[in-house]
């Protein structure tokens, strides 16, 4: 599982393959020309004895040491930008997919995945990635590099006090692991908790009107007093624990550093090197600990890094709807529909929807009516293709609409659902979300069909007003008119309305209801609603409970039937 | 933002001990080039051997000294950071509860679950760090001056020049790179609210056929994010090159003062290395700094946020009346009441009156925005009126304890919240004792318990967060019900029964008006056969007043009132008459 992510990665980063290849380069020979400074300043070192100094052969050393320091920043910056821009590009290329991909997915997917997660995937889950993958080049790459080449020039210059440095130092990952193996389980309690606080925090102040209205203010403090306590010791531990690492290896590498200098210098005071050598051996040991020290950061990184990749190669590999193009489009659509012997279901062991036959000509109205729950939305989702029927046939035109491009079978009808979606942008845009190229004056009488142009032309900037996020501050009818205006702007010849008109205010919806009249005129409409007035001079009335439809028929002739459909219109005026 | 240091009540000692430690702790480390300067002046030319294990045991115990002065800085920054936050957490949510509606309604309920959590955990770890690594590298750059001019004054110069510049590069790239860092937030967020529209809209979306519009669009905005990403990583990748270089240009003239100084005599050649090395722990705390300050700005940020918060102070004065005078004429009196909410430019109710007496109901319909919700929340005081008064029982609601007075109302809200948590739990919210027998009972008013009944364990049946696991007809009966455990002197149903059909509706009302202790209830509705039936009507048009009375008198009377009636019942009453 996890070689297979490591493997995508791989591929996904092959696509910047001579960029890799430069990053690699930068790396060693920076990482190369970094270390030879010490050397060098090492020499210079040297030369200073009270025995006499040589000006010239030192100034020699320096202007080399400079010049090569100088060189070794603009090749690490280089590298900076490099790893940059494949990190990001990277990023860029996946997220890309993963979005592409959720355009492309089975409602049956993001019906049943939670948004926030799938949302998750795309934003943190590919965050997360980039900084494991920018941090990998970063360090990984230089941190390996470093340790080997720290590594040779120890030992080319005493190849025993370096075997000291070079096989004391590694002692620090295994104190490093030793702390991280406990901090483990000590943060996972806390995310538990913390979790658990978030939980409680989420309810009761995005609840604090009940909260208050229910007089449980007192009690939710007590609550969370105890959660914050029980946090701030888990916490504290996991902190302090965890923050262990840093200190414990520094120690060990004080320890190598000590054993460096012991060595080094009975070494030196036997004529085996000089103090220079010394005084760079010891700065080559710093050197070579530090990535030492950072690697359990790195790897722990790394590996959070993988794990969300993974995620994210879900998302791009969780297979899309069939593909359409082959298929031929649907044109000419005057409204005939029918459902032959439809069945349909969610999940396998619940059957919904059973043998389920109905035939609608042209300019017909069709609505569907039943207690909440009962599965009228489902109608919406297999008439749209939303989902397909498990057996049986839905044609419009004497197609089977399974067996014709999706774009040219939703084109032909206009949707407004009961839950109003709105996109940030302004009015405008909204209103011609259908159909981009509409002309103002054409966007004007669809908004004044609707009535909506009356609330527009009272916003701060009109048709340009921007709406913000999940429509903002309008209000629950005005967003609806704006839904209404929208499809009345794209005009198709068949409608589908989910209550469409429940929450508009009384003497709006009568003249919405009008609108829609003539909107209707001709069109074969489906009409989801609780309303029964709304529903009087429908066609055919489809009465659905339980996912099944018991009744259909028209009004007169379900009243005269005296079933459900009766109950459910007596029971308007009941008491 | 001087407001939050109170909250290190308790830890401000061990919050002083950890920069405390922390000094110490540079202390020996800074000591250590020192001892390896004696071993190469002292122990090596005269190859005094005992010296130089002498000198490394130093070394050791300087190690030793040193890890466990960072143990003790370590501890108790944990302890004074995590302490804060916790007090600083609770204060907050302390506070939170006792607003009032309108600050709740000014603030957002969103925005002060992130001053809760991301923020406060945002202040914790920069705290931390702050107790723990900030005052390190100070101490170190500084320390190491200090420790330079002990050795040789010229050379020190170079320290002393050296320090400024590299404070002006870390600092001005930081200072740089922050308004671009907002800058890519501000783009990283287009990004997600481009994939969060999509997948709350996909119906519309596809019902469109808008998908490749808005991959399109999608990339578009990815790209940009790309270019903000390359352009500030482009800056702050040039931090540690030229930290590098300014670094070995210092050694370099260090060595060169350090050759001047020994052909001087003022020096000998072990000083230059501890000199040297001095330098280059200089270097490595630097580039652990930078990477460390980037977080500063964001965590203060973050702690201003919960400072204003903490400022706020809830606009609303309780009273201290426990008892309703339950003998009082009538239940419910407004008088001539308006409200305006805080900062809005225009009146939301305006001159209303009316009385109820107890056990009546009253019927409040209009159009949305005609303020039936405003109206209904001033009973239960979620807001106060701006002129008039309204009465609870004869008294004034602000002379009543804000949690006694919403004792006796039951209030169901239209947008109705569960918690997570039994189906009992969520039923004793407003009833901490409610027996199963109370619970049923007010479960079966509200038309619920035929489906809790059906439900694995009954009262027992876990609530999932959100109400997740229940229908939104469901869930609203649930809210009723969990109103009448209260058994509520008033009961308001702001338009709290929507997601119900005709049938359950009826059933509900009918429950409710035969409860054994009839309460008082006003009930506000767009549809008309939910109020038609209410002993009093109130038709709201703009905030005002357009009717009061029966449903007959008001089909006589009120324009606004027999619109709405025709539209939504004349139509099929041929029908239901017949």
């Amino acid at each position: 599982m996890k070689k297979s992510t490591l493997m995508r990665v791989a591929k996904v980063l092959g696509r910047s393959r001579a960029l890799l290849a430069c990053s690699m380069i930068l790396a060693a020979s920076s990482v190369l020309l970094s270390l030879y400074v010490p050397i060098l300043f090492g020499d210079a070192i040297d030369r200073i004895t009270e025995e006499g100094i040589d000006f010239g052969i030192i100034f020699g050393f320096l202007l080399r040491a400079g010049v090569i320091a100088a060189i070794t920043a603009l090749l690490q910056w280089a590298m900076g930008i490099i790893n940059n821009r494949i990190t990001f590009e990277t990023v860029r290329t996946v997220r890309k997919q993963a979005f592409d991909n959720i355009e492309r997915l089975p409602l049956k997917y993001i019906d049943r995945h939670a948004h926030g997660d799938l949302l998750s995937r795309v934003i943190s889950d590919a965050d997360q990635f980039a900084d494991g993958l920018l941090m990998g080049f970063s360090q990984f790459f230089t941190g390996v590099m470093t340790i080997f080449t720290t590594l040779g020039f120890m030992l080319w210059i005493n190849p025993k006090v370096a075997a000291v440095a070079a096989l004391l130092t590694p002692l620090s990952i295994f104190v490093a692991r030793f702390v991280a193996k406990n901090t483990h389980s000590l943060f996972k309690t806390q995310s538990e908790i913390r979790g658990s606080q978030t939980a409680l925090i989420d309810e009761t102040v995005g609840g604090a009107k009940v909260v208050a209205a229910y007089g449980y203010r007192e009690r939710s403090r007590e609550r969370f007093r105890k959660i914050n306590r029980e946090l701030e010791i888990t916490t504290r531990k996991a902190i302090f624990i965890s923050s262990l690492v840093n200190p414990t290896t520094r120690f060990v590498n004080a320890l190598v550093y000590a054993a460096v200098c012991l060595v080094g210098a009975m070494t030196v005071i036997s004529g085996g090197m000089t103090v220079g050598m010394l005084s760079a051996i010891l700065s080559y040991a710093t050197q070579y600990a530090k990535p030492f020290n950072e690697i359990s950061g790195v790897i722990a990184e790394l590996q959070n890094a993988l794990v969300c990749a993974k995620r994210l190669f879900e998302l791009i590999d969780e297979p899309a709807e069939p593909s359409d193009e082959n298929l031929p489009e649907l044109s000419g659509i005057s409204g005939n529909v029918e459902a032959e012997n439809v069945r349909f279901s969610y999940t396998e062991d619940k059957p919904l929807i059973r043998n389920f036959n109905l035939k609608v000509s042209p300019g017909q109205r069709v609505a569907i009516v039943g207690p909440t729950g009962c599965g009228k939305t489902t109608l919406i989702n297999l008439l749209m293709r939303f989902y397909d029927v498990d057996s049986g046939r839905i044609s419009v035109e004497g197609e089977n609409i399974a067996e014709i491009k999706r774009s040219s079978l939703r084109r032909g009808y206009g949707m407004v659902l009961q839950d109003t979606w709105l996109r940030t942008g302004t009015v405008r845009d909204n209103i011609t979300f259908g159909k981009p190229d509409a002309t103002d004056d054409e966007v004007l009488a669809a908004a004044k069909a609707t009535h909506a142009h009356s609330f527009i032309k009272r916003l701060p900037n009109g048709y340009d007003t921007v709406i913000g996020e999940d429509g903002g501050n309008l209000s629950a009818g005005q967003k609806q008119l704006l839904c209404i205006t929208r499809v009345m702007l794209s005009a198709p010849p068949m409608l589908i309305l989910d209550e469409a008109t429940s929450s508009i205010d009384t003497k709006t919806e009568l003249r919405v209801q009008r609108a829609f009249e003539k909107l209707m005129k001709g069109k074969t409409s489906f009409i989801v609603a609780h309303r029964l007035s709304t529903i009087m001079t429908a066609d055919v009335i489809l009465v659905m409970r339980d996912g099944n439809i018991i009744e259909q028929g028209t009004h007169d002739e379900l009243m005269s039937k005296n079933g459900f459909y009766a109950e459910l219109y007596n029971s308007q005026f009941a008491h | 933002m001087k407001n939050l240091l109170k909250y290190f009540r308790g830890y401000g000692a061990v919050s002083f001990c950890a920069p405390f430690f922390k000094i110490l702790e540079a202390v020996f480390e800074l000591l250590v080039p020192f001892v390896v300067a004696a071993i190469i002046d002292n122990g090596i030319p005269s190859g005094d051997r005992p010296y130089i294990m002498k000198m490394c045991g130093l070394l050791v115990l300087l190690g030793v000294l040193g890890l466990s002065m960072t143990l003790a800085a370590q501890y108790f920054a944990a302890k004074g950071a995590v302490g804060f936050c916790t007090n600083l957490r609770q204060a907050l949510y302390d506070r939170i509860q006792s607003l009032s509606f309108t600050e709740y309604d000014r603030l957002g309920t969103s925005a002060l679950i992130t001053r809760l959590t991301s923020d406060v955990n945002t202040v914790q770890s920069g705290l931390n760090m702050m107790l723990r690594l900030m005052m390190r590298s100070p101490i170190i750059v500084f320390g190491a001056m200090i420790m330079a001019f002990t050795i040789d004054f010229k050379s020190a110069l170079i320290f002393a020049a050296t320090i400024p510049v590299l404070t002006v590069v870390v600092m001005g790239i930081t200072i740089r790179c922050i308004p671009l860092y907002s800058e890519v937030q501000r783009k990283l967020e287009k990004v997600l609210l481009a994939t969060k529209e999509n997948l709350s809209g996909v119906r519309v979306i596809r019902a469109f056929c808008k998908e490749d519009e808005e991959m399109a669009a999608f990339a578009e905005k990815n790209n940009q994010l790309c270019r903000e990403q390359k352009r500030v990583g482009r800056i702050s990748a040039a931090m540690n090159p030229l930290t590098f270089v300014l670094i070995n240009l210092a050694i370099i003239l260090l060595i060169w003062q350090g050759a001047l100084s020994v052909e001087g005599g003022a020096l000998k050649q072990g000083m230059v290395v501890a000199l040297y090395n001095l330098m280059s722990q200089i270097l490595v705390e630097l580039i652990k700094l930078a990477n460390l300050i980037i977080s500063i700005p964001k965590s203060v940020a973050c702690a201003k946020r919960i400072s204003d918060v903490l400022n706020v102070n809830s606009s609303m004065t309780n009273g201290t009346d426990t008892e309703c005078n339950i003998n009082s004429e009538y239940a419910v009196e407004y008088n001539d009441c308006s409200l305006r909410y805080s900062g809005a430019g225009a009146d939301s109710l305006e001159n209303i009156s009316f009385r109820l007496r107890k056990g009546e109901t009253l019927g409040i319909i209009g159009p949305t925005g005609s303020g039936k919700s405003s109206l209904v929340g001033l009973l239960p005081r979620f807001y106060d009126c701006t002129s008039g008064e309204v009465k609870l029982f004869g008294k004034n609601v602000r002379d009543y304890d804000a949690e006694a007075l919403r004792g006796s109302v039951g209030f169901v809200f239209q947008k109705n919240r569960l918690f997570s948590g039994t189906v009992r739990e969520n039923m004793r919210l407003g009833a901490e004792n409610a027996s199963d027998e109370d619970i049923v009972e007010a479960l079966k008013t509200a038309q619920a318990w035929d489906f809790v009944s059906e439900k694995e364990g009954g009262l027992d049946y876990v609530i999932e967060q959100g109400a997740a696991n229940l229908s939104g007809g469901q869930a609203q009966r649930l809210c009723i019900a969990r109103a009448l455990v209260r058994k509520p002197k008033v009961l308001i149903l702001d338009d709290s029964s929507s997601a119900l059909d005709y049938a359950t509706d009826s059933k509900l009302r009918l429950a409710i008006s035969s409860l054994e202790y009839s309460p008082t209830v006003m009930i506000v509705s767009q549809r008309v056969s939910t109020v038609m039936h209410c002993d009093r009507i109130i038709v709201l048009e703009d905030g005002r007043c357009a009717g009061l009375g029966t449903h007959a008198e008001l089909l006589q009377t009120c324009d606004e009132y027999r619109e709405i009636y025709e539209s939504q019942i004349k139509a099929s009453e041929g029908g239901a008459s017949a």
